[in-house]
């Protein structure tokens, strides 16, 4: 039982991370129809940020100021920057081949993730970086469910992941500029006719959506301590298929397809074996996009002629 | 700006017609005049004297070692590329997962050749029976991974093929160690033999792998003017006209993943022979960047193209790259000629080029009054910037060089968005940057280099001429 709730809370922590992921993916998704393959280098890059912000700070052993500011300022950063980032690569890469036909992107999108990955690499090397965390949140701040310790860094993460989905949904389904992104969604043309700033709202979307994976990344330092430059694109394809098993284009789905994945690896790993992981979550998910492509909470998208 | 979406139907965009000599665009002046007389020559007389050439470049010039190998590595590369072109040139089908076709002949191939299976004495079939048998596996293993994808479209294919290249590469680490070798691989396989020949040496390689070049190409015209050619390019632009026009499009997907997976698994059994070993790292992403890096850059659906663009990214980027005395060359060589053929006219061309060699004396002088010390690194043994006073290196370049890289990426976004007078301006410190960062940083580290070129290549073909170099430009017919 209670290895049974580790796993759990193991599996809720990376799932919540997916699902961040996950959100940038369905979002640009629904705006673009494409699949920008640029987005899990995104939260690569976040993470350094984050890790950068920290040193600034003075590092993990000797921090300056308070410990909830620097997890505040390393969000902000990380968040604020990744953003501008998303924004800056869609002005400059997906915007010119808005119009051409549906491959072009998908190849740009290639091309900038492997552009992303090796510029960091150029950069900070190859080697894993440590964000340290123990060292200014101990592993005795926790919180214990019948004699299961749950470290106070994985309870976070699970929480800051559902409130930013849930101000994520309100945000699209409340606000204008959600309105927007929606009506981009179903048909830009249209959009466009009644006046909509397709361009802003395409940025707008890009923005948040990488926003929340820098996010993602810093939580992701924050949880499992390490970060390297590869880090982004092996979960960037598992998010994107959270997104896809939830149901493209759905908020809520890409929550629920993020939270089951990142489950269904944990008891992987717990119950039958860690070295076969991937490959198994790999099977599965074969299965289920080819099974249902439309995920768990989509529509069954039909083809005009 | 008008919203033309091009992914629908286009109306009036006819493929056979714009495919036809009198139709197509030509480039302007005297490179128009030797496209066509280039079309005159028919198809098959072309790829003889392609042949002739490959055959007699090692013969003429004769290649030392080095050279042969990075010949060797261009032809597998053109072969992959003619393979991957069949799905994404021809039938429009995003294949992430080609890479692992290619795994898939190699390891098939090293099973059948190495003491791993049925030991102590293991396999050791002749290459005449072990390939077409690995081909025919890729094949069968390519319709299974295409039948249950066949359903699936654009971007769900992708994803769920790149599963399945992510799924081979994990597959060959992790599974039955003892028999797939693990992270460690199999090595000691048998050369390519049959019919009392082996062959041991590397210029053999190049022949054979030459001759298969010859061959894939010779099959693919082929098909590519047959039936099915033209019911792959239907399927590529419109799936539902195509099955409107009783095309019945999953077989016809199904095939094009079946044709393109034997070529990648045959190009895979050369290369675990002459390697004489396979790694799962042999098969991982960056090769498949390679893989359609050269597909793009030559132009998707053309098989000329594919060849090209392979030859050219493997020579240019596993070569030159390699040798760090001849990147410069390339690296400087390539900027120029981009300059010439993008730039006119040819004052702006000289004005640029005089700009930037001025503005670099200017400023290394400058730096070099007020900071003597940012001047005195040397790159290289044989690098001779340092003692023309030009291009700034520091005694420390990493750190420069990766502040020169991030400028520079700056600079080419700001000047993707000025325009006339100012992008003419504003070139010279960005061709001044991209020279520092070059010098102090890029040409010592050609491994990352080599990817980072990879990704600006996808990108800047993709914007700036998505039908690559010898593609045919579309003409739109309204």
């Amino acid at each position: 039982m209670t290895k049974f709730i580790q796993e759990l809370v193991n599996g809720l922590t990376q799932g919540g991370l997916y699902a961040l992921v996950a959100l940038g993916y369905s979002m640009v998704y629904g705006v673009l129809k494409l699949l920008n393959f640029a987005h899990g280098d995104i939260y690569m890059v976040g993470a350094f940020v984050g890790y950068f912000v920290l040193q600034w700070f003075g590092g993990p052993t000797a921090l300056a100021v308070p410990v909830p500011f620097v997890i505040l300022a390393m969000f902000l950063v990380a968040g604020g920057g990744m953003g501008a980032l998303g924004v800056a690569i869609e002005r400059f890469a997906y915007r010119p081949l808005r119009d051409a036909p549906r491959i072009a992107p998908l190849i740009t999108a290639l091309g900038v993730s492997f552009l992303l990955e090796n510029t960091m690499l150029l950069l900070f090397g190859a080697s894993f970086r440590d964000y340290n965390t123990s060292a200014f949140i101990p592993y005795s701040t926790e919180i214990r469910i019948g004699g299961v310790h749950i470290w106070i860094v994985q309870i976070m993460v699970i929480v800051l992941s559902v409130a930013l989905m849930y101000g994520l949904q309100v945000l699209v389904t409340r606000t204008q500029l959600g309105r927007q992104m929606r009506a981009v969604a179903t048909d830009r043309e249209a959009a466009e006719m009644l006046g909509i700033n397709v361009d802003y709202t395409i940025s707008a979307t890009f923005f948040l959506g990488s926003a929340l994976a820098g996010i993602a990344g810093v939580m992701a330092g924050l949880a499992f301590n390490e970060i390297y430059t590869l880090m982004g694109f092996i979960l960037g394809l598992k998010a994107f298929t959270a997104a896809v098993v939830g149901g493209i284009g759905s908020i809520p789905g890409a929550m629920l397809g993020g939270f089951l994945i990142g489950l269904a690896e944990a008891f992987i790993t717990g119950y039958v074996s860690s070295t076969f992981t991937n490959l198994i979550v790999f099977g599965i998910l074969i299965v289920f996009m080819i099974v249902r492509p439309t995920g768990l909470l989509g529509r069954v998208q039909l083809q005009k002629v | 700006m008008a919203v033309e979406p091009k992914d629908s139907p286009g109306v009036g965009v006819d493929e056979w017609v714009a495919r036809s000599v009198e139709r197509k665009e030509y480039m302007p002046g005297w490179r128009g005049d030797a496209q066509r007389a280039l079309e005159r020559v028919g198809w098959w007389p072309r790829l003889g004297l392609a042949a002739a050439v490959g055959v007699f470049i090692p013969l003429v010039i004769g290649l030392n070692s080095f050279q042969t190998q990075v010949g060797i590595d261009a032809l597998l590369l053109a072969i992959l590329a003619l393979g991957l072109n069949v799905s994404v040139g021809w039938a429009g089908l995003l294949d992430l997962g080609y890479i692992a076709f290619y795994g898939f002949g190699a390891y098939g191939f090293a099973l059948l050749s190495s003491n791993q299976l049925n030991p102590p004495n293991g396999i050791h079939w002749p290459a005449y029976f072990s390939i077409p048998l690995v081909m025919i596996g890729a094949a069968v293993l390519g319709l299974c991974v295409g039948w249950p994808s066949r359903r699936l479209i654009g971007d769900y294919l992708a994803i769920v093929t790149l599963f399945f290249g992510e799924a081979f590469v994990e597959f060959t680490n992790n599974v039955a160690p003892s028999k797939l070798g693990g992270p460690n691989g199999i090595f000691a396989l048998d050369p390519l033999h049959g019919f009392h020949v082996q062959i041991l040496t590397p210029t053999g390689y190049f022949y054979v792998l030459l001759a298969l070049l010859v061959a894939s190409m010779a099959v693919l015209h082929m098909l590519d003017t047959s039936r099915m050619g033209r019911a792959w390019r239907a399927v590529r632009e419109d799936p539902l006209a195509a099955s409107a026009m009783t095309i019945p499009v999953n077989r016809v997907k199904l095939m094009a993943f079946a044709i393109g997976a034997m070529i990648a698994a045959m190009a895979g059994a050369v290369f675990a022979a002459q390697q004489t070993s396979v790694f799962p790292t042999d098969f991982d992403t960056p090769y498949l960047i390679l893989i359609y890096a050269g597909l793009i850059l030559g132009g998707a659906g053309s098989l000329s193209g594919a060849v090209v663009g392979g030859l050219v990214v493997s020579i240019v980027l596993d070569g030159f790259l390699r040798s760090p005395n001849q990147s410069g060359y390339i690296f400087y060589g390539v900027i120029l000629v981009t300059l010439l053929l993008k730039l006119r006219p040819w004052s702006r061309v000289a004005f640029v080029i005089v700009g930037t060699i001025v503005f670099g004396f200017i400023v290394h002088a400058i730096v070099g009054a007020i900071w003597p010390s940012a001047t005195a690194g040397i790159t290289g043994a044989n690098n001779t910037w340092t003692d023309l006073h030009w291009a700034i290196v520091p005694a420390n370049p990493v750190t420069f060089g990766n502040i020169c890289f991030v400028a520079l990426l700056c600079m080419v976004v700001v000047l993707a968005q000025v325009h006339h007078r100012w992008r003419t301006i504003l070139l010279i410190p960005t061709l001044y940057l991209a020279a520092c960062a070059w010098e102090a940083r890029l040409s010592q580290v050609p491994a990352i280099t080599r990817l980072l070129l990879l990704g600006a290549i996808l990108i800047v073909v993709m914007a700036w001429r998505p039908a690559g170099l010898l593609g045919a430009r579309r003409v739109e017919i309204v």
